[in-house]
């Protein structure tokens, strides 16, 4: 019952990455493809500013992921870290690249410089995502069971690349989206039509991934695939599509607060799907969530934690979500420091 | 000999990469570690007095300090999410059988950080626009998460020193895990506090001395005095607070931990009257050369009396104790800790005695030089205190429990050489940067000082950076309109 229950959380803390973390990814995807320094200078700076005050919140979700896996679930963990060894490293090292290239670029002042760090910034914004999805495709496919020694056939198959090809999609298609809020938010008509274009294109993608997914996984991944095209798998899935199209209508009226939330609510939606799919197995075939689970006693803990912890982390993150969106964030300036340190702050100090 | 073997013959090959690479990754972070927990709080002092007293410079330092905290915390960020993957990477056995035992230390690590994350944007970008006052109380909560991060951290560390909270079954696997046990383990208490003390002082020591080197270079004004002083008293104030708790846990440690103990003070035959070695090198035959011996001072040291018995190193088999070469460098490490610890001791009452005295800093230029190298020494205690717990605890992954060779991943040797390879230049090259942006922010800020005092000297040329100021003359006066105006865009 307990490890039912954790398992959900662990679900919602995989959904709640994949829309934080994924417009995050999806803003530098959209960085990598925004053309040289010249052309891509508009976009990229709208990316830097809507970016800033939140990727980093955006994501510590993969720790939580991480400390939940094996906390409650370490055989899972034990066993995902052990046969999918290189696809993980590699998005490891594509972390360290990302995050690095993101905080360290901008205090660069030199174009080179620059463009080295914006590179391995918007580089690793492709591959992290890629590598993390080829991870769950593996995994949905049944060639990983506790015991599985790290091997490529794990993940460099079909079901896998297109579940990575797919994730990267989803990405864009978040990150799009986010964007064209942000342009209407910093007051550049250029750039939301220009997000919305790319935010469109990027739902084709998803439509065509997804049709030759259908196909790749019929047999390839038979659990997983029976699971999300039939009973309430199926019907999430609907929703999710029907949700991921009005966001397509919403962002041509530019009621981008409502898009942004639909297009949440579609890769929120897959995920869920997905994690109904392989029930009651977290690696189809192979390993349930019962046989998974650690010592009742720590699961019990762990969700006491988890909801303390959301009590506690909840009103901040909306309040930073809020101050966020409506622009009460910005990064600091010398000029700032030095005017409003002398003038402003004394005066305004109650 | 022939057990030395035994235990090489025993130990897979990928183990010495693994271990490499763990090494190398946290003795990284652990750098960024006492920024991450206790400039926040240095900051937030600082911020206070601004508010407090309407002074416009020590608002000025906290502003600057948190344009500091910003990179540092993203670096931190992210080579903190490495550790978490590496846990997996490359101790999957650790996790797989104790993970549901110890791991909840990390869930509250995680969700601490998480606040702190989310506290730390609402802080660093809310300086432009949000009230003073609530900006400030927004951002003292910070500390507290901070402090409940390491206390998640230091409970998951202080279990695999002293493991308890679970029995093993006929198979060797845990079960009847108690959390409550498993996280206040013995070594809890003592890891914490002396984890607490010495972030907060390191942390103090490096940014007071930022300062010192101002004011040796003769800028003798209220902006070096305030940042010098108010980081180094916190500093000076723990620094005998942290004496004393060091040699707690260095008891604890002979307490809970003898073989660990007897490795810190290469103790290799069980006996009362025990010589303390200063440095020194131990053989695998048990003998020392080099050192200071101070007869007696170890036994004394361990339970206040020259008949306390202190448990040696060859009173369990070799394969269960660390090797000479492990115990050596735990000696090193520790006696490098403590003498700098000391030393640092002395220079705090220095700074105490000229306070209590005459209300002032002390005048000689040596004292200011001290307190600039503190900082670097600090930070080398922090590898050291690191260096001790881990080494000393060798074989051990889990103490008496788990052996690291039985943790780690069964990934070939040669892929976890080029991962460390590549881990390496991408460190360091990460860590190299960082240092610039530091250096060149400390640069652009004196500029701009400089500027400020001389009125309107030509600008020099800047680049548009959130970090430093950005083009001084030109665009000051858009600049300043957007600062007070709308903010829109820019």
């Amino acid at each position: 019952m307990i490890q039912d229950v954790m398992a959900w959380v662990l679900l919602a803390a995989v959904a709640a990455y994949a829309c934080a973390g994924g417009t995050d990814y999806g803003a530098g995807f959209w960085d990598l493809f925004a053309g040289g320094a010249e052309r891509g200078k508009r976009p990229r700076w709208l990316i830097d500013h809507a970016m800033e005050p939140v990727w980093e919140t955006n994501n510590v979700w993969l720790i939580f992921v991480l400390v939940i896996m094996w906390t409650g679930f370490p055989v899972l963990f034990q066993t995902i870290f052990t046969a999918m060894w290189l696809p993980l490293a590699l998005a490891a090292v594509g972390l360290v690249l990302r995050g690095a290239g993101f905080a360290l670029r901008k205090p660069m002042t030199r174009l080179a410089r620059r463009r080295i760090y914006g590179a391995a910034f918007a580089v690793s914004s492709l591959l992290v995502p890629f590598f993390l999805g080829a991870v769950v495709g593996g995994l949905a496919t049944g060639r990983v069971a506790p015991g599985t020694k790290a091997s490529a056939d794990a993940w460099a198959n079909g079901t896998s690349v297109l579940a990575g090809l797919l994730t990267v999609a989803a990405t864009a298609f978040l990150g799009a989206v986010f964007l064209t809020a942000d342009a209407r938010r910093f007051d550049a008509p250029d750039l939301v039509h220009y997000f919305r274009l790319r935010a469109w294109c990027s739902l084709g993608v998803i439509a065509v991934l997804a049709v030759v997914g259908l196909a790749v996984t019929h047999h390839d991944a038979h659990y997983v695939h029976e699971g999300l095209t039939s009973g309430i798998g199926l019907a999430l899935v609907l929703v999710a599509a029907v949700s991921a199209v009005a966001t397509a209508g919403l962002l041509y009226r530019t009621a981008t607060g409502w898009a942004r939330i639909t297009a949440v609510g579609s890769v929120a939606l897959v995920v869920v799907a997905w994690g109904l799919a392989q029930r009651p197995y977290l690696i189809p075939t192979s390993l349930t969530v019962d046989q998974a689970a650690g010592a009742s006693t720590t699961l019990r803990w762990l969700l006491l934690v988890t909801a303390i912890a959301m009590v506690l982390v909840g009103p901040p993150l909306v309040l930073l979500y809020r101050l966020d969106t409506s622009g009460a964030l910005q990064p600091l300036a010398e000029n700032d420091l030095r005017r409003t340190a002398a003038n402003r702050d004394p005066g305004t100090d109650r | 000999m022939n057990s030395a073997i035994a235990i090489m013959a025993d130990t897979p090959p990928q183990l010495l990469p693994a271990r490499e690479l763990m090494a190398f990754t946290l003795a990284s972070h652990i750098l960024l570690v006492p920024f991450g927990v206790a400039l926040p709080a240095i900051t937030l002092l600082m911020h206070y007095r601004g508010l407090r007293k309407g002074d416009a410079v020590a608002l000025l330092l906290a502003r600057r300090w948190s344009a500091v905290m910003a990179v540092q915390f993203a670096i931190g960020i992210v080579t903190g999410t490495v550790l978490s993957f590496e846990f997996g990477l490359l101790w999957p056995g650790l996790m797989g059988r104790w993970g549901d035992v110890f791991g909840l230390g990390f869930g509250v690590e995680a969700w601490a950080f998480f606040l702190e994350a989310i506290l730390i944007a609402i802080y660093l970008y809310g300086w432009r626009r949000l009230k003073p006052w609530t900006h400030f109380w927004l951002g003292l909560p910070l500390p507290l998460t901070a402090l409940m991060g390491a206390f998640g951290i230091i409970a998951a560390n202080s279990w695999m020193n002293t493991p308890r909270g679970f029995s093993l079954d006929a198979d060797g696997n845990p079960v009847d895990v108690d959390v409550r046990r498993a996280i206040f383990t013995p070594m809890f208490g003592p890891e914490y506090w002396h984890f607490v003390a010495g972030v907060i002082l390191t942390a103090g020591y490096v940014v007071a001395g930022v300062y010192a080197v101002g004011w040796l270079r003769g800028r003798h004004d209220h902006y070096h005095r305030l940042g010098f002083t108010v980081p180094f008293t916190v500093a000076a104030i723990l620094t005998p607070v942290q004496f004393m708790l060091g040699d707690s846990i260095a008891r604890s440690v002979f307490h809970k931990q003898p073989v660990k103990f007897a490795a810190t003070e290469i103790v290799w035959k069980t006996d009362t009257h025990v010589p303390e070695y200063m440095f020194g090198r131990l053989h695998p035959d048990g003998t020392i050369s080099g050192g200071i011996k101070i007869p007696q001072l170890d036994s004394i040291l361990a339970g206040f009396s020259p008949d306390t018995q202190v448990t040696g190193l060859s009173s369990v088999p070799a394969s269960d104790r660390p090797t000479a070469t492990q115990a050596t460098i735990a000696h090193w490490a520790f006696d490098i800790m403590v003498t700098i610890g000391s030393l640092l001791v002395l220079l705090a009452l220095w700074y105490g005695w000229c306070w209590l005295r005459r209300r002032d800093l002390p005048r000689s230029p040596w004292f200011f030089r001290c307190a600039a190298v503190a900082g670097a020494a600090c930070l080398v205690t922090v590898e050291c205190g690191w260096i001790t717990t881990e080494v000393g605890r060798q074989p051990w992954i889990v103490y008496e429990n788990m052996r690291v060779s039985e943790a780690v991943t069964d990934t070939r040797a040669s892929s976890l050489w080029a991962m460390l390879g590549i881990v390496i230049v991408v460190y360091t090259l990460i860590l190299g940067t960082f240092l610039a942006v530091l250096l060149k922010m400390r640069t652009r800020w004196r500029a701009a000082d400089e500027q400020h005092a001389g009125a309107d000297v030509a600008g020099t040329p800047e680049g548009d950076t959130p970090y430093g100021p950005r083009r001084t003359t030109a665009a000051a006066a858009p600049d300043h309109g957007t600062a007070h105006g709308d903010g829109g865009g820019q």
